[in-house]
């Protein structure tokens, strides 16, 4: 912001009591160094806060036509797509802005990963963001109950079972968080209250990545730290516009799904209403819970540990090991660029999380190709910690990186040579 | 030192003081847990949900060989008419060769009647097997779609990933054709 803006005598009465606009100024203002270096791969975090805004303007909107209650939750989900006024619209972002946010999270994630942006000093604005993953996760499960359709109801019968793995209390931890004896209404009631409340705890913790972003400021393609304003420009105007072009890009994508294949990334069953005595032929979660799915079932009986307990904590081990990364990495290199090794091994990860996908949308006891597919979720499984736990350390430690440039400002010039 | 707020701390005084500051900090914590304890046992289930915790059937019109389904809390309650090949293939199952051991006459009160939760021991699908035409799995009792866990004819668990058999609930004959259940 320009100094001419806060000589204006009401921002100044305002500042001077609550300083707010130097801190957007120094947040996502010209008064925050950003390195000049960033790629069209750090659009994905700030679009991931454009769908949050969007998730809870949606939400709160539907929650005013929405009925919380087993007899009528099916019907008033068909009411909004029938009657209200532009109902249809609404509920078709708010469903589609749910696999948006995570596929742009995703990415963001593995835009972490192959640039180490979760490497020192940024340990922690990581593992808020892995925190926030969980706090997604558990928002889109209660968020799909709500319509109460088949999967809705068997969806969350099968993830709430899981938690009856748990030696000793696990059954009365289920009976619990059902507030009954299966899932009923009581569930359905204590899901709308929390999806209701989750975005705002999403929310917060985004407040705090934020917080520990501004601090050391935006990692970037050659991972060197910013060594002085050679190596930065200001985030407005360069960045808001690349951020708002990126956004652009991005809404044609997304509105793509809202208006010609609405229905695209959901299941029909959920078309039908719920009931607790037919269990549909082939329960599937939603689609960015399908790895996550098979890690579930590929765990066989280990010792005293049966598949059920094992399968549940494999699944959480699975998201919980993302925290670790800072220190399973030892190699003081962040970015891939310059680490010839961990570079090829990242797709090679990337490529067994879409084979864990696939695994998770197939029944185990399917067969692709004369090969089980319960055996190629066992092996994507292995795999996946494989790389975190084994693979990462050691060529952090074996592997010989090139030479970074000397600096941010160095590496655009050689590039423009 | 006198002219001092705080007199002189002796090692006594100290100890006095960590006493103090501990106490207080542990009636604080235990306030606190207790004063949590309502709001999470609010979500337990309620006193109507537990009131509705009983049903009664009867078994009358169910032919041998034939099953119905009935809830109870919510849950489909399985009730079967064995015949006399089923229960004769459940008991002469060896104990050594069950997952979850336990007799066939440990899981009814009369052998021709076999009532059991129908709910997968595993994450909670409803088995197959309660119609003449459904899979019952290699066992000749229930099959569960979702992860394929097999049942034989006394509902326990022979194959797959459940790790129980499917659950007895408490019922008492009201009279010799019906039940209740709960
Ligand atoms: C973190 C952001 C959010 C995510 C990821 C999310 C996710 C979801 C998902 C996946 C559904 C199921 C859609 C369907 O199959 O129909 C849903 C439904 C719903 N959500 Fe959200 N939601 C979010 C924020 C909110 C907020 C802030 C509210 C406000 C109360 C809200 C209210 C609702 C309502 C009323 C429904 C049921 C109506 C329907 O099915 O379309 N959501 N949500
Ligand atoms: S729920 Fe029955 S086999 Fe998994």
């Amino acid at each position: 912001m320009s100094s001419k803006f806060f000589e204006n005598p009401i921002i100044k009465w305002v500042e001077y009591r609550l300083p707010i606009f130097s801190f957007i100024d120094h947040s996502v203002g010209s008064g925050y160094p950003t390195p000049k270096n960033l790629n069209y791969w750090w659009n994905f975090g700030s679009l991931a806060g454009v769908v949050l805004a969007i998730m809870v303007a949606t939400g709160i909107v539907l929650a005013m036509s929405y009925t919380a209650h087993v007899d009528y939750a099916f019907e008033s989900v068909e009411r909004i797509m029938r009657d209200v006024n532009y109902g249809w619209l609404l509920r078709y972002i708010h469903m589609n802005g749910g696999s948006m946010f995570f596929i742009l999270v995703y990415i963001h994630m593995f835009r972490g990963m192959y640039f180490g942006s979760y490497k020192e000093p940024r340990e922690l604005l990581w593992i808020i963001g892995v925190l926030i993953l969980l706090a997604m996760m558990a928002t889109a499960f209660m968020g799909y109950v709500l319509p109460w359709g088949q999967m809705s109801f068997w969806g969350a019968t099968v993830i709430t079972n899981l938690f009856s793995a748990i030696p000793l209390v696990g059954d009365a931890i289920v009976t619990w968080l059902w507030g009954g004896f299966s899932v009923d209404n009581p569930t359905l009631n204590r899901f709308f209250s929390l999806h209701y409340l989750m975005p705002f705890v999403i929310f917060a913790l985004v407040f705090v990545h934020l917080w520990a972003l501004h601090v050391h400021k935006s990692n970037n393609p050659v991972g060197v730290d910013i060594k002085g304003p050679q190596d930065t420009i200001p985030f407005h105007p360069y960045y808001t516009i690349k951020d708002a072009f990126g956004l652009g890009v991005f809404m044609l994508f997304f509105m793509f799904f809202v208006f010609f294949a609405p229905n695209f990334f959901g299941e029909p069953d959920n078309y039908i209403k719920a009931n607790s005595l037919v269990t549909p032929p082939h329960i599937v979660p939603e689609w960015y819970f399908l790895p996550f799915y098979a890690i579930l079932r590929a765990v066989p009986d280990i010792w005293f540990i049966s598949a059920k307990l094992g399968g549940v904590i494999a699944m959480f081990a699975s998201i919980l090991v993302l925290m670790l990364l800072p220190w399973l990495d030892r190699s003081k290199v962040r970015s891939a660029r310059f680490r010839p090794v961990y570079r090829q091994l990242f797709w090679v990860f990337v490529l067994d999380c879409f084979i864990l996908g696939w695994v998770g949308a197939n029944s185990p006891d399917a067969v692709f190709h004369g090969i089980p597919f319960l055996w190629i979720g066992q092996t994507g499984t292995a795999y996946y910690f494989a790389h975190i736990l084994i693979i990462i350390p050691l060529i952090s430690i074996l592997e010989k990186p090139k030479t970074p440039p000397e600096s941010i400002s160095a590496a655009v010039t050689q590039a423009a040579e | 030192m006198s002219d001092t707020a705080t007199p002189t701390a002796t090692p006594d005084d100290k100890t006095r003081r960590d006493f103090l500051l501990l106490s207080t900090a542990t009636v604080g914590a235990v306030g606190t847990a207790l004063a949590v304890w309502p709001l999470v046992d609010s979500m337990n289930p309620a006193a109507d949900t537990l009131a509705l915790s009983t049903t009664e059937v009867d078994l009358e019109p169910i032919a041998e060989g034939q099953s119905i389904t009935v809830v109870w809390q919510g849950k489909p309650v399985f009730v079967r008419h064995r015949t006399a090949a089923e229960i004769k293939a459940a008991e002469a199952v060896g104990l050594g060769d069950l997952v979850d051991p336990e007799t066939d006459k440990d899981r009814v009160q009369k052998p021709k009647w076999l009532i059991m939760v129908g709910v997968c021991t595993h994450l909670g699908c409803i088995p197959l097997g309660q119609k003449a035409n459904d899979p019952k799995g290699e066992f000749g009792g229930w099959f569960c779609p979702c992860h394929g866990s097999h049942y034989d004819t006394s509902g326990r668990i022979r194959k797959g990933p459940a790790p129980k058999n499917l659950p007895v609930p408490a019922y008492t004959y009201l009279t010799d054709t019906t039940i209740k259940i709960g």
